[in-house]
């Protein structure tokens, strides 16, 4: 059996977007939260992926192409957002940010 | 031999992920997540996606990535320090986790057969001329809007990232 | 499939030697280049004319103590100049030489491999380049270094942009992405290549400047003088890691000549064809350097150059005997035209070392963003209209 099922990328996908949730909900650091977003975003990228080759077409490929976009702009307004709430609390921990809360 | 591949760097991208969520210090996690990046992009290739894993490699581990690591050493980031977590939590948590994992896989594995392999070559279609003319046929209003996003998205990391004026 | 993986390994071992070595002696041709343009004879004493130069510079950095600090972060201390060494090595390996050679019965490619991505695949190997450096600024933990590691991985990200666009100019002339392609695409003569048919000049000039931006060359070497951030990135590194560095450098200066002789001067085709006797340039270049080095081995400036000079000029015309067999033509010609060009950049490159001075950080950063940025996106515009109107 040199060829591998295609559920298995599929499997390896949703692996990926549990890891990212878990460090999503668990992490306390800013950035380190902010990266779990982005292993969430490639591992639907994968899925993309494999659905196009399970289709035979190459729409998948440009779907991915534009969460890939999508997500570089995010990662650049999201890193600038980080730069502000660091420069006004001095703190990268989001338990800290909490000037709201009664 | 596809299989094996795929089985190196599937246990790559695994692995490299579980240490971004793991690791206490961000550089740790950035470089982890550069990992999953680039063995992502090798199983792009055995899908016959070309294309996507150079733009992979390109746009995602060697300029998003890079932008986190300038933020990471221009704010000094520490290791995370590790607050008071309740002994539930830090007992069930990982089981449960890994609980979770296999009721995903196995319930991926049930939905979609096995009938469908993936080799490599077996998807020709994924190279830049049907990526290119289908990005400007079919895709042309997402291109352009997806540019006008990227206006914007500079435009607000410009503003954001000024400094005051007083 | 069994002789594939052979003759690919086989090649794999002559890229690999080969280009070490010529890493080594190109830093022998920049010392002296930069002592001639200095009016100075260069490395003098350690071989003939300071040919084991390069030997004696391996054996000490070998034998230097390699220091590990207590103080730098460990993983990343060790692993930064691997990358920097693997992604340098890893973009030569679609870099083609020269066309079909056949040997002992087999047909192959003077390439390790060729992908009809090679142009992308070899903007990514650049892109992770940039790793390298940052992280080695980072793990040493010292704030030249990360001033030093920052300001480069800026420097290098920031011209990366015009060099991608300076790329795809002549991407659209040509209409393929594999390199064996974009050469073949140039065939003829000089009057084919991209630069001259294909109108991409001002896209070989911003290319050009581009490439010493990424490759951290004067005028572009802020991030590493010596006598303004101590040695930059790489202070805290001592030894087979320094060496590293310095090899990473050389290997991607050697990646940028030869992807620009591929993409605008035509590869290994001659400028002009075979049936009018371009195949006795080399010959013809080699004989007159034979010549020239007899002529000085007879009445020569020093003593010992006798009979030193005498060596080089029977060597010289042997070479360029062996170029008129008709037997190795096929593929030492081509082989031959390939490696001037490439050559004549590499040689550009330490010309303007010796000659220009460095920029200062922000002007180096304002020249990339509101020059070079802007010119090569209007090189782009037009060059797509004129190939949408010729077609």
């Amino acid at each position: 059996m040199t060829e591998v099922p295609i559920s298995w990328f599929l499997a390896l996908s949703a692996i990926l977007f549990a890891l990212g949730v878990a460090g999503f909900l668990f992490r306390r650091s800013i950035i380190t939260v902010f990266m779990s977003i982005e292993l969430m975003l490639n591992a639907v990228n994968l899925s993309f992926v494999t659905f196009s080759y399970q289709y035979k077409q190459v729409s998948g490929h440009l779907f991915t192409f534009f969460v890939m976009v999508v997500a570089a702009a995010e990662a650049a307004v999201g890193l600038a957002i980080i730069l502000t709430v660091f420069k006004n609390r001095a703190t990268l921990n989001i338990d800290d940010v909490d000037s709201m809360k009664n | 031999m596809d299989i094996v591949l795929f089985l190196i760097f599937g246990t790559i991208a695994v692995v490299a992920a579980i240490n971004v969520v793991v690791q206490t210090h961000p550089i740790s996690s950035a470089v982890s997540l550069i990992g999953v990046m680039g063995s992502l992009a090798v199983l792009y290739l055995l899908l016959g996606a070309e294309f996507i894993a150079a733009a992979q490699v390109i746009v995602y581990a060697g300029a998003v990535m890079v932008l986190f690591i300038f933020v990471i050493m221009l704010l000094n980031a520490g290791a995370e320090v590790k607050r008071g977590r309740s002994l539930v939590v830090q007992l069930l948590g990982a089981p449960l986790l890994i609980a979770l994992l296999g009721l995903l896989a196995y319930f991926v594995e049930r939905v979609f057969p096995q009938s469908v392999k993936v080799h490599f070559g077996g998807f020709t279609g994924g190279s830049a001329q049907a990526v290119g003319r289908a990005l400007f046929t079919t895709y042309l209003l997402p291109f352009e809007v997806t540019s006008l996003l990227i206006l914007i998205a500079i435009l607000g990391a410009i503003v954001l990232g000024r400094k005051e004026l007083d | 499939m069994d002789s594939f993986i052979v003759i690919t390994l086989i090649k794999l071992a002559v890229i690999a030697a080969v280009l070490l070595t010529a890493v080594a002696y190109l830093q022998w041709v920049e010392r002296k280049v930069i002592a001639h343009i200095q009016v100075r004879p260069g490395p003098y004493r350690v071989g003939p004319h300071g040919l084991l130069q390069p030997l004696a510079d391996v054996v000490k950095l070998v034998t230097k103590e390699g220091l590990l600090p207590s103080y730098v972060n460990r993983p990343l201390y060790l692993f930064a100049p691997f990358i920097a060494v693997t992604m340098a090595l890893l973009s030569i390996a679609v870099i083609p030489f020269g066309p079909t050679i056949h040997v002992a019965g087999y047909d192959t490619w003077m390439q390790l491999t060729d992908l009809n991505i090679g142009v992308l695949f070899v903007l990514a190997v650049s892109s992770m380049g940039v790793y390298g450096i940052a992280l080695a600024g980072w793990a040493s933990n010292n704030k030249y270094s990360l001033l030093g590691g920052l300001r480069s991985s800026a420097q290098m990200i920031s011209y990366e942009l015009p060099m991608a666009l300076a790329i795809a100019s002549p991407l659209l002339v040509s209409n393929t992405l594999s390199l064996r392609e974009l050469v073949g695409s140039q065939a003829g003569s000089i009057l084919s290549w991209n630069i001259i048919r294909g109108g991409q000049i001002f896209a070989f000039i911003i290319f050009i400047i581009a490439a010493f931006a990424e490759t951290n060359r004067i005028p572009f070497d802020l991030p590493e003088a010596e006598n303004e951030l101590v040695a930059g990135f790489h202070t805290e590194y001592s030894s087979m890691a320094f060496a590293s560095f310095f090899m990473a450098e050389y290997l991607n200066m050697v990646t940028v000549s030869a992807m620009a002789t591929l993409l605008f001067l035509g590869g290994w085709e001659a400028p002009w064809p075979a049936q009018y006797g371009s195949s006795l340039v080399p010959s013809a270049i080699f004989a007159i350097a034979g010549l020239v080095a007899l002529y000085h081995g007879a009445n020569p400036p020093h003593k010992l150059d006798r009979y030193t000079f005498s060596a080089f000029g029977a060597v010289f015309l042997l070479i360029a005997g062996v170029f008129l067999l008709p037997m190795v033509q096929s593929w030492l010609l081509p082989l031959f035209w390939f490696l001037a060009k490439t050559g004549l950049i590499l040689f550009a490159f330490m010309w303007i070392r010796g000659t220009l001075p460095r920029f200062r950080y922000d002007q180096l950063m304002g020249f990339a963003w509101k020059f070079l940025f802007p010119v090569a996106m209007l090189n782009l515009l037009v060059t797509s209209f004129v190939v949408a109107w010729i077609s």
